[in-house]
């Protein structure tokens, strides 16, 4: 009864994704049969694009020298920020076919996996590969969920860069990053007096990745950290006071433009001069020009903490599950090992543009940014990502989203704040 | 025996479409709808009975009523710009024209595309930015001295709908010109000819011979295209994603599913989107019955 409705949409899903250039199903076709004895392990991702593919590739070789019984079976779905690639999982699962091990974000957007009983905690790895003394403790906290947790960290993102172009800031008179959102606010102003776009934005999901960092920088890591608590504050003065300046600060915004991507380049152009996003668009900054602008760093661009949120991590990441019913656990827990792996995330990050979640990779493999977010990483405090799944789980989010999307239309504060308090009300556990 | 024998081979050669289409079709239909009255709001309850409730509380939702509204406008831009648009050309095609195959062929060509290439396509056509961070077509009105047609196209937060619509009427409007080419040539002449020796004008021809004609084709477009209005979903997820600024019923029904994990709010959705449709085409099913009698 529990899973039928679920398979209704399962049937539609398949075929829609088998007909829209599916990885998964096309793989499927292309198991090699006559190799029985080598056991295969699907890993499922959302890991197309270029550089995190070429991290996944890197990972897979580790795999495969260390596993030589096993075979590595890439399940990935193309589609940024994995939403194609989760509606296909979820029909995966409803139908009780899970991949042997499935990409998703690390903290509360695996709630509904986990209380659908889709996925094992893997506590015993931690043990076995005594992970907690090189996996920072606050991220470990804040991943568990009732003493037990349920996946591997791969790699750890930064939310609250602020992208911003030095000749642009120059010419605008602004001295330096601003560190505060009412210093902020004076450089917007000061950018938009000489013309150029003070903040550039892309499309919805970019404003609530903004809110986030405005609700830290205003609120401060703890009072932001408590938001995800059960019984927090979501209607108090400190709230309205962070949303009031998000509007301010939204209306210093250009036009929206189609993603995160020409949002970013509005900075690197001249354009616009500030941009707030993930530090994913380091590697669109700095690569060269096939996958990115191929720009100089310090240069064309510079970035530093989000406005007010210096000493503190807004963070997310990638991790890996261990699925109920899988055809292949023993497979998918050799591939968890070396997805937890100093050699492992060594491997990978360097290529994805994100830093290892353990403490004791080898510095020398990251540079320039990542450098800078690798010292943080062990220093600062650490609060988690909205918008990228650490801190609300995906109903959650998804009210989140909607209230932002209707306040991009309205710019009503007091009705943004209520649907917030509300989804929070419905949601938080 | 032999009675047997003349309605049995029939009966069998339908039966597996009538059997995957009462499953698959009508079946899926009653399990949507017994799901919408549920209050199974996650995957894991197991949803009791809750009649209507899920359908009158959707209409307290500020998302719904602008969805409602995005559909209403992108319909009736969509569905009167293809009928015009492919009246027209049909009209013009009928008058003679040189090289007609050709022109047929292309008129009819965005057809063989999907929504979603289309989509990708006029995503970059009618791009927002204007003046010197224009592109597409912005670019192309601020090129040629037009540039107080720029504008935000999807992006504007009024009339953003009948922006999305073009693309549509662009894809469907040779559709509907070749069904009302077919209806034209439908006409006989010699009625024509009774018309212009009784001194008809030309407009007359039309308007009092030509047009009742085309009445049964007029009323064929407007269900295809009506269906597909209400239920369109790619087009406008190529164009601009799961944003509110341009959700529809459709995207809305989405978000519920995958998104919130909703299961009952998006079968209501999806029984909104289907009873819509049914308002189109069951009054047209009902004529075409009838008028099968006559």
């Amino acid at each position: 009864m529990r899973r039928r409705w679920m398979s209704a949409v399962a049937i539609t899903m398949a075929g829609l994704l088998s007909l829209t250039a599916c990885g998964g199903e096309a793989g499927d076709q292309a198991k090699p049969s006559g190799e029985a004895a080598k056991k295969q392990v699907e890993v499922f991702s959302w890991w197309t694009g270029p550089g995190e593919a070429d991290g996944l590739k890197a990972m897979r070789e580790i795999f495969e020298k260390q596993n030589p019984g096993l075979t590595f079976f890439d399940a990935a779905v193309a589609g940024g920020s994995g939403d194609k690639a989760k509606a296909l999982l979820q029909s995966k699962l409803q139908a009780d076919t899970p991949p042997d091990t499935f990409q998703g974000h690390a903290g509360a957007e695996l709630q509904g996996y986990i209380k659908a009983g889709d996925v094992e905690p893997v506590n015993f790895l931690y043990d076995e590969l005594k992970l907690k003394g090189v996996i920072p403790d606050q991220l470990i906290e804040q991943i568990t969920v009732d003493g037990q947790i349920y996946s591997v960290p791969v790699n750890i993102h930064r939310s609250n860069v602020m992208w911003f172009n030095p000749a642009v800031l120059k010419e605008a008179g602004v001295a330096g990053p601003p560190k505060s959102i009412p210093e902020f606010i004076a450089a917007l102003e000061k950018v938009k007096a000489k013309g150029k776009i003070p903040l550039s934005i892309g499309s919805e999901w970019t404003v609530t990745h903004l809110m986030e960092s405005v609700l830290l920088g205003s609120l401060g890591t703890d009072a932001y950290n408590a938001l995800f608590k059960p019984g927090a504050d979501w209607s108090g003065p400190a709230v309205t006071k962070a949303l009031n300046e998000l509007k301010t600060i939204l209306s210093y915004a250009g036009d929206p433009v189609d993603d995160w991507q020409p949002a970013a380049k509005q900075v690197a152009d001249g354009e616009a001069a500030f941009n707030i996003m993930g530090d994913w668009a380091y590697g669109y900054f700095h690569n060269p020009p096939d996958g990115g602008l191929g720009k100089v760093s310090k240069q064309d661009f510079d970035w530093a903490p989000a406005p007010g949120t210096e000493g503190t991590f807004l963070w997310l990441s990638d991790s890996f599950t261990l699925p109920k019913g899988a055809a292949n656990r023993d497979g998918a827990v050799a591939w968890l090992k070396v997805a937890a792996s100093k050699e492992g995330q060594d491997a990978f990050n360097p290529k994805k543009g994100s830093i290892p979640a353990r403490k004791d990779a080898d510095t020398a493999l990251y540079t320039d940014y990542l450098a800078d977010a690798l010292k943080d990483w062990g220093s600062n405090k650490l609060a988690g990502s909205i918008q990228h799944g650490v801190t609300v789980n995906q109903p959650w989010l998804a009210s989140i989203t909607e209230a932002v999307g209707l306040f991009l239309g309205t710019k009503d504060v007091a009705g943004l704040q209520a649907a917030l308090a509300d989804a929070a009300k419905a949601n938080a556990q | 025996m032999t009675r047997v024998r003349r309605w049995l081979p029939g009966l069998l050669l339908v039966t597996p479409s009538i059997v995957a289409i009462a499953v698959f079709v009508y079946g899926m239909l009653g399990w949507n709808f017994q799901l919408a009255m549920t209050d199974k709001h996650d995957e894991i309850s197991e949803g009791k009975f809750v009649g209507l409730t899920n359908f009158v509380e959707l209409w307290d939702q500020p998302r719904w009523h602008i969805s409602v509204n995005h559909a209403i406008v992108f319909t009736l831009v969509f569905v009167g710009g293809a009928l015009v648009l492919g009246w027209l050309l049909a009209f013009l095609m009928e008058k003679g024209i040189k090289g007609e195959g050709t022109f047929r062929a292309i008129y009819l060509f965005p057809m063989a595309i999907s929504f979603v290439a289309t989509g990708i396509v006029w995503r970059w056509l009618m791009n927002s930015g204007q003046d010197e961070r224009a592109v597409g077509l912005n670019r192309l009105f601020d090129s040629i001295g037009l540039d107080f047609l720029q504008w935000e196209w999807f992006r504007n937060q009024d009339w953003g709908m009948a922006a999305m619509a073009i693309p549509a009427i662009w894809q469907m409007s040779g559709y509907v010109m070749a069904l009302f080419l077919a209806g034209f040539r439908g006409v006989p002449e010699e009625l024509r000819e009774a018309a212009r020796v009784d001194g008809c004008t030309e407009w007359k021809v039309y308007r009092y011979v030509v047009l009742p004609f085309l009445r049964p084709v007029t009323l064929s477009a407007l269900i295809i295209l009506g269906h597909i209005s209400l239920k369109v979903f790619d087009l406008i997820v190529a164009v601009s994603g799961k944003q509110i600024i341009t959700d529809v019923p459709a995207v809305f029904m989405w978000v519920a599913v995958f998104d919130s994990h909703d299961p009952a709010k998006g079968a209501t959705i999806a029984s909104y989107i289907v009873l819509s449709v049914a308002v189109f085409v069951v009054p047209y099913l009902i004529w075409s019955v009838r008028r099968e009698k006559h």
